[in-house]
């Protein structure tokens, strides 16, 4: 019974590793086959080609920005390169203060100049609104070139429509704000009219000049709005404080004009004024009042979290974001290809060396070594297919490195083992024995060791920048498929193993021979104590030094019989363990 | 192949030993001297030769070039970007390097265009880095913030595991040292510190804590009981541990040191700077200097540390006690 015990149990962990990878494998099938993910790994940039630009936003006045701040900043270069019609980009922040945009090819030094203008909100009034998503007027119904519009007088105010001149009719026609969308004019005059869209609706304006400058802004917040009665009703809306004086002068100025046109006509939209931040128009409230103080709230179909990122960007509005590029780099394709290659390369060299060398060490032994680098190795793949897929994760060439430096860590857990075991029959233990008592010890100093590793990849992962993120991923990715197999593969073969004749029976070849590894003396020498001790040992699973603890506790008498009767045997038996006293003698000297 | 497996058996019968905690003097001086060496061959050799992530400027990189002479290249820069001086150099094989001060978005593409024409490549061989001044020095930060993590949070874990602060400032010790060698022989080897290798260090200090717990946890069973023995005094069961993990430091070292060996052969031979050797050479270094330090230096250290506790003054006075009377009666 005492052997079925821990046999079943071996037999049933093998069995749940493998349930665990075949579950990932039909995982990533059942991906494959609806085509979201693909058999092999994502590359990242530096293996594929590509650009990735890594941009530090600034904020004037102060230097560092906040989370939300960088959000913003994210949330901006997306629109920008989404918009400028760069496909499949990645951005990501980093380090709490980088943004990182990662995108195939290279980008057109236009499209570089867009991602890296800084960003800025302001007002701007409304001059004319499609009053409905809009795309692009087909050319056969643009107004022909004679009847654009020609302004008769110079403009009297912002809101005036004699901005509006023939290129800039030509340019509202031609713009786009429903898929596929005209990218935003990030860098438009602030002196001058412009064309723009709101992302929501898909309407398309024309703007006068700016008005009223983002700076201006002091600060912004959202909340329930108030009833007549002073009750809170279940509207969202925001509310806006300029600066004093200037902001509420100018303010007051536009309210003025813009409300004189709302009381005529509620549907003008000429009594609107735009918010627009980085070319975008955010939202185009129209003026129900003379605003006078500088403080204003902005109402309409607002929920919470509407109303939250209008606060937010009028927040920010008011400093504007300017980037600074930390790294540019345009990686070619053969480059990358070419670092793979070699960097897989490195790796079956690698591997096939640790391979000659644990075979050469462990001989069959090593043949698990193998098997478990083969599983841990098989784990890791299909771990970095599925957070490909699920997380989008892209492996770097410092992913590679961490993949292949993991190779002797994770190797070492093996040889930990390998060599507590050995330890155990060096004691004179039986192999069945040996294994249980060498994984009772090693077990420890693996998960000991393992923590320290595991804690170091995640240090550097929530810490560093850059390609270390990558290496720092992989590592304690590794670092855990190593300690799956571990306990699911190599502990559970290496029981059943052990009770398999050419390991059970030290045959020469298995790596486990007790005679190779000094055992035999003790069990002459030591005879007497063995076959008690052992039973013990396995009943009970006692600590693997049972033996000599025993040997330890005995009376000063009983050490040097003991010791006389192994030097006798010691002196019949050919290499025999030298007698302990004799030992104490040389080393009290 | 006997010899090995003797070997072991031999080192962990005791039969066969190396006085690591005995001669600790000596081990200590040499590893003194090794820090100071290290400390001194960047002060006198005009220090580290930072990489361009660390200088800043911009860097192109041509693959697959069928004439290597660095003049084409350099006749390209002037080109593209009158007045600007380049350093081209012929990294690897058919792989050419021109770096050269920061240039402008304009003159970047220019360079590009010029260099693409003058080796006679197609567009897509070759690759262009602009740096910032400051990102080399922001990774950096960033590592030396990940460092001073690692080690506190480390250090605690190690005390919590082995129930002993000892262990912890032995293991940092022998860290530290193992930091300043690396750093040393890297510098020695003149080539570029780039944040590569500052991933490369970073993998140490996980690398060489993790071999010293190893050796550590081996010395926390030999030493559970070490209060009611009189078998071997604490410096002589910590010395034992050593000697009968020394197989596992060995056999780790190798097969760890294999695959980083490999990339750094491939990448030094075939591919020429970048990533891959940069960061390989960190390893191969480290890992090596970390197995000699857990050995000579960190597990000498926590028997030193130890050896003054009075409770280990006493039994060490018994095992001698013991050891002496039994000589009388032999």
């Amino acid at each position: 019974m005492a052997r079925t015990g821990p046999t079943s149990i071996a037999r049933r962990t093998l069995l749940w590793l493998a349930a665990l990878i075949i579950v990932c494998i039909i995982a990533v099938s059942g991906g494959v086959l609806s085509g979201a993910a693909s058999w092999a790994p994502k590359l990242g940039l530096d293996l594929e080609g590509g650009t990735q630009m890594i941009l530090e936003p600034k904020v004037e006045g102060n230097g560092s920005v906040s989370a939300d701040q960088l959000n913003q900043a994210v949330s901006i270069i997306r629109q920008r390169v989404d918009g400028s019609g760069v496909s499949e980009s990645q951005i990501s922040t980093q380090s709490g203060k980088n943004v990182v945009v990662q995108m195939p090819g290279a980008p057109t030094d236009e499209q570089r100049a867009l991602i890296t203008a800084s960003a800025n909100m302001n007002f701007r009034p409304v001059i004319v609104s499609s009053e409905a998503a809009a795309g692009a007027v087909p050319v056969a119904q643009r107004t022909p070139a004679d009847k654009l519009p020609k302004p008769t007088a110079k403009p009297t105010n912002f809101s005036d429509p004699n901005w509006v001149d023939a290129a800039v009719m030509k340019e509202y026609e031609a713009t786009s704000c429903v898929a596929p969308t005209t990218p935003p004019n990030t860098s438009a005059d602030p002196a001058k009219p412009m064309v723009a869209c709101e992302a929501d609706s898909g309407f398309k304006y024309i703007l006068g000049p700016v008005e009223i400058p983002g700076n201006l802004i002091q600060t912004a917040s959202y909340g329930l709005q108030t009833g007549a009665q002073g009750a809170t009703t279940n509207q969202w809306q925001v509310a806006l404080t300029l600066k004093k004086p200037e902001g509420a002068a100018k303010f007051k100025e536009v309210t003025q004009r813009l409300y004189a046109k709302y009381l005529a006509n509620q549907n003008d939209p000429q009594a609107r004024f735009a918010i627009v931040l980085d070319g975008n128009v955010v939202s185009a409230p129209a003026s129900q009042a003379v605003i006078t103080d500088g403080q204003s709230s902005i109402t309409g179909n607002f929920t919470e979290d509407s109303a939250k990122a209008l606060a937010d960007q009028l927040k920010f509005g008011a400093l504007p974001i300017s980037f600074t590029i930390q790294s540019d780099e345009q990686i070619s394709a053969t480059l990358g290809l070419q670092q793979l290659e070699m960097g897989l390369l490195a790796g079956l060299i690698g591997l096939a060396l640790v391979v000659i060398y644990s075979l050469f060490q462990y001989r069959a032994l090593g043949l698990v070594t193998i098997f478990s680098l083969v599983i841990a190795g098989g784990l890791t793949y299909l771990a970095i297919i599925l957070l490909g897929w699920s997380e989008n994760y892209r492996l770097s060439l410092a992913g590679v490195a961490g993949i292949i430096v993991s190779i002797g860590q994770t190797a070492d857990s093996f040889i930990v083992y390998f060599e507590r075991v050995r330890d155990e029959l060096r004691d004179g233990r039986g192999l069945v024995a040996a294994v249980e008592n060498g994984w009772m010890r090693a077990k420890r100093t693996i998960l000991a060791s393992k923590a320290v590793n595991i804690l170091a990849s995640l240090v550097l992962y929530f810490v560093s920048v850059g390609n270390v993120k990558g290496f720092a991923f992989t590592l304690g990715l590794t670092a855990v498929a190593d300690l799956i197999v571990v306990f699911m593969f190599t502990h559970p073969t290496l029981q059943l193993l052990a009770r398999t004749k050419f390991f059970g029976e030290g045959h020469h070849f298995s790596g486990l021979d007790p005679k190779q590894l000094g055992a035999v003396p003790l069990y002459r020498g030591a005879g007497r104590f063995r076959s008690p001790e052992d039973t013990l040992a396995v009943s009970k699973g006692k600590n693997s030094r049972a033996a000599g603890e025993a040997e330890r506790r005995q009376t000063i008498a009983e050490r040097r019989l003991a010791a006389k009767e192994a030097e006798m045997v010691g002196s019949r038996g050919a290499g025999a363990k030298k007698a302990e006293p004799s030992d104490d003698f040389k080393e009290s000297k | 192949m006997k010899s090995f497996a003797t070997f072991g058996n031999e080192l962990y019968t005791g039969e066969r030993s190396y006085e690591f905690v005995g001669k600790r003097k000596i081990w200590f001086s040499i590893a003194g001297v090794a820090v100071l060496l290290s400390l001194l061959v960047p002060l006198l050799g005009g220090g580290f030769n930072f990489g361009i992530e660390f200088r800043g400027g911009s860097q192109f990189t041509i693959s697959n070039v069928a004439n290597t002479s660095p003049s084409i290249g350099e006749k390209a820069v002037s080109e593209g970007a009158p007045g600007t001086v380049a350093v081209v150099t012929n990294i690897a094989g058919k792989t050419m390097q021109v770096q050269t001060d920061r240039l402008s978005d304009d003159q970047t593409s220019k360079v590009k265009k010029a260099l693409t024409t003058a080796y006679g490549v197609s567009n897509d061989q070759v690759t262009s880095t602009f740096v910032g001044p400051t990102w080399g020095q922001d990774v950096s930060r960033q590592a030396i913030i990940g460092f001073i993590v690692f080690v506190l949070l480390a250090t605690l874990m190690m005390a919590l595991y082995f129930r002993t602060w000892r262990m912890s400032v032995a293991a940092i010790v022998g860290l530290l040292v193992v930091m300043v060698v690396t750093a040393g022989i890297y510098a020695a080897s003149e080539f570029e510190v780039t944040p590569s290798a500052i991933i490369g260090f970073l993998t140490i200090l996980s690398y060489s804590l993790y071999d010293t717990v190893v050796v550590f946890d081996k010395i926390r069973e030999n030493t559970a009981d070490i209060k009611t023995s009189t078998r071997r005094t604490f410096g002589e069961e910590v010395n034992l541990a050593v000697n009968q993990t020394l197989v596992r430091s060995i056999n780790t070292m190798m097969v760890a040191v294999l695959p980083v060996g490999s990339i750094l052969f491939i990448g030094a031979l075939l591919l020429g700077a970048g990533t891959l050797r940069d960061l390989s050479l960190a390893l191969f270094i480290g890992i090596i200097v970390s197995t000699f330090s857990t050995i000579f230096v960190a597990a000498p250290m926590y028997a030193w540390l130890r050896g003054k506790e009075p409770e280990l003054l006493k039994q060490a006075k018994k095992v001698k006690a013991r050891r002496a009377a039994e000589t009388v009666d032999a």
